[in-house]
């Protein structure tokens, strides 16, 4: 819970996940075999077996804000990066990567596009003592919460993955099959990371830990629910899941005993289509995790969920496939 | 030869007359010359070092144009645009077509007539290209569907060090290119002029894929709203102010490397640079980038007003700021994995 927390707290918005990088590589090592980064910025830890190329990966970034200019009165102007929730913005703090805050206010009433709010940068006054440059990017403020197995923060769809990598990176002593941990980056603003992994894997089978993303107010119901397992991704708008995975999934769970849920989903898209389509194409599918508020300054999961996919997952990479 | 390169033919998909001019030209500085599939120009300069890097400079050939669809009894031209055209602009503009040097002129409905309809907006398919022919017959003699038509506008030079002509966008980055491979690298440099990038981005997905370069920077003719009624903070980029170097757009985030390096570029030789303050748009980069297993990638713009117009404006400073920025860049000595 510790390690969750600290990756939540870094701020890694789309493009600029070095921090977050540097902190996993950090965590990685001595679990893995290889180690590398590659032009994206994709960050791809490796630990051999004999068996088949397995792909793991979740994405690393969260969406967030880039400074496109400083108005007249020294307030930030700024573009989103990813598909940012504008409704929920005002009176937010965000974190700059050099560690300003900011926070967000409307510049007209009844704000509908990024050019209706600016950030206000704490302490930034006058030319000289502009804290923030044109390009300098920010997230949501961190805050992590807790309670009951239930845990609230910023980026909890992109760092509950990499949570899942790294703890399997640790629990798995040695490995039958070759398996590819991948922290992805560049995920929020088309699954980029995720299509350059693959090519470069060419895995035999690729699995991506996600959202599900669903909402208790929706007007259908949806598949799944908090705090009732991990899920396998049947199908979304992007992609459904290839047999031979729903197959291992449903596998691996059985022998470990526990429950998973079924996601079908017609809103989201996510990376395992890009991954699918990649290179000659990869035998893909997703394990998710339920999510409710994605891309707000307190995505909501439950604990139990987290380590429920850890289990079924670490059940799976030790199958002989 | 700016010049030549924007008064010449070329839009997406019928690239032929401009690729021919910049293949010649190439020829005269290049080792190596060849046309792909798509119909790509890709011209190979060794490097003088033998450094393993090998980077790839791209700017797009084509330009937005028009394509007939088909044609009324009464000898009008129906057409579609080719590329982002904004219909706003291009009422009673001149045309001429690809094959025959035909001449039109964009018609609209006159005003007194469009009373009904209180709404200021333009839609493309309330326009027509009067050829001047007396009927259908007559059109047909010169014209049939799926003819190619671009602005006809002739380029000049004017106010303060100032220029105007269509097809700025990409015809600079081609210029650029050209001025460029004068000069010899330290790497292996691919100048590639893609085709079809108004319509998609594609012939760079097909370039990259098969020059599969260690890094690439795009050479672009950008938007730039510096204009009356424009708040400052929309100006995308400034005319005059130096080559723009691109951040974030919708297509992709740029290598900071790459971006860095540009800067330095730029700062140690005192020339003026600009970032782009937009993240609408996107490029050849989009393309590139994730081209395969991914290809570091940058964008360096010059800015253009009235982009995609008969009457783009661009400052020759930015286009020789954009020159020697990039020129300095290739010189800069990387790792083996171009980590600029």
């Amino acid at each position: 819970m510790q390690l969750l927390k600290e990756l939540c707290a870094i701020s890694a918005p789309s493009g600029s996940e070095g921090k977050l990088r540097e902190f996993i590589i950090k965590n990685a090592e001595g679990f893995c075999d290889e180690i590398k980064t590659d032009s994206l910025g994709n960050l791809i830890a490796r630990k051999k077996g004999a068996g088949k190329r397995i792909m793991l990966s979740a994405h690393m970034d969260e969406v967030g804000f880039i400074t496109i200019a400083i108005d007249k009165k020294d307030y930030v102007a700024f573009s989103e990066i990813g598909d940012v929730k504008l409704n929920t913005l005002t009176g937010n703090k965000v974190l700059f990567l050099n560690d300003k805050t900011g926070i967000v206010v409307e510049k007209v009433e009844k704000p509908i596009k990024p050019s209706d709010y600016r950030i206000e940068v704490l302490g930034c006054k006058g030319e000289s003592l502009y804290m923030v440059n044109v390009g300098d990017v920010a997230t949501f403020y961190p805050a992590f919460d807790y309670n009951n197995n239930f845990i609230s923060s910023k980026a909890l769809n992109s760092r509950m993955g990499c949570y899942v990598l790294l703890q399997l990176l640790k629990e798995i002593q040695t490995s039958k099959n070759d398996l590819y941990f991948v922290f992805t980056a560049q995920h929020q603003i088309g699954f980029r990371g995720a299509k350059i992994a693959a090519a470069q894997i060419d895995p035999h089978y690729s699995i991506t830990i996600d959202s599900a993303v669903y909402n208790d107010f929706a007007d259908i119901d949806s598949s799944v629910s908090i705090d009732m397992g991990p899920a396998v991704k049947i199908m979304d708008s992007s992609t459904i899941c290839h047999p031979k995975i729903r197959k291992l999934l449903s596998e691996a769970a059985e022998e470990e005993g526990m429950q998973i849920q079924l996601e079908v989903s017609e809103n989201f898209k996510s990376a395992g289509s890009a991954i699918q389509t990649a290179g000659a194409g990869v035998i893909s599918g997703t394990v998710s995790i339920p999510l409710k508020y994605i891309n707000t300054p307190n995505e909501v999961i439950s604990f139990n969920d987290v380590k429920g996919s850890i289990r079924l997952l670490k059940r799976m990479c030790a199958k002989e496939i | 030869m700016l010049e030549r390169l924007s008064n010449a033919f070329g839009v997406s998909g019928s690239e032929d007359e401009i690729r021919n001019i910049l293949k010649n030209e190439m020829s005269k500085t290049c080792n190596n010359i060849t046309i792909d599939t798509m119909g790509n120009l890709i011209c190979f300069k060794k490097g003088e070092n033998g450094y393993k890097n090998s980077i790839m400079l791209s700017a797009h050939m084509d330009e937005v144009g028009f394509i007939v669809s088909g044609i009324t009894k009464e000898g009008y031209l129906r057409f579609k645009t080719v590329g982002g055209i904004d219909a706003r602009v291009i009422v009673a503009k001149k045309v001429v077509f690809q094959t025959n040097q035909i001449k039109g002129v964009i018609g609209i409905r006159p005003p007194h007539l469009a009373n009904d309809d209180k709404s200021q907006s333009v839609n493309v398919s309330d326009l027509y290209i009067d050829i001047g022919a007396k009927n259908e017959t007559d059109a047909r003699k010169y014209i049939k569907e799926g003819d190619y038509a671009c602005f006809d506008s002739n380029f000049i030079t004017f106010g303060n060090r100032l220029i105007k002509g269509k097809a700025l966008d990409d015809r600079i980055g081609c210029f650029t290119l050209v001025e460029l491979s004068k000069f010899s690298y330290p790497h292996d440099i691919y100048f590639v002029f893609t085709v079809q990038e108004e319509v998609g981005c594609r012939g760079a997905a097909v370039a990259a894929y098969n020059v599969a370069p260690k890094a690439a920077l795009v050479v672009e003719g950008t938007t730039c709203s510096d204009v009356p009624g424009t708040d400052e903070i929309s100006f995308a980029t400034r005319l005059g102010k130096g080559a723009a170097i691109s951040l974030f757009d919708r297509a992709s985030y740029s290598d900071k490397g790459i971006v860095n390096a540009l800067v330095r570029s730029a700062k140690k030789n005192k020339l003026n640079y600009q970032f782009k303050q937009t993240t609408f748009g996107g490029n050849d980069a989009g393309a590139i980038h994730l081209s395969e297993k991914g290809i570091r990638t940058g964008v360096i713009s010059v800015p253009c007003r009235y982009i995609h117009s008969p009457s783009s404006v661009a400052s020759v400073l930015d286009i020789e700021s954009c020159q020697n920025i990039v020129k300095n860049f290739l010189m800069s000595e990387v790792d083996e994995e171009c980590n600029f």
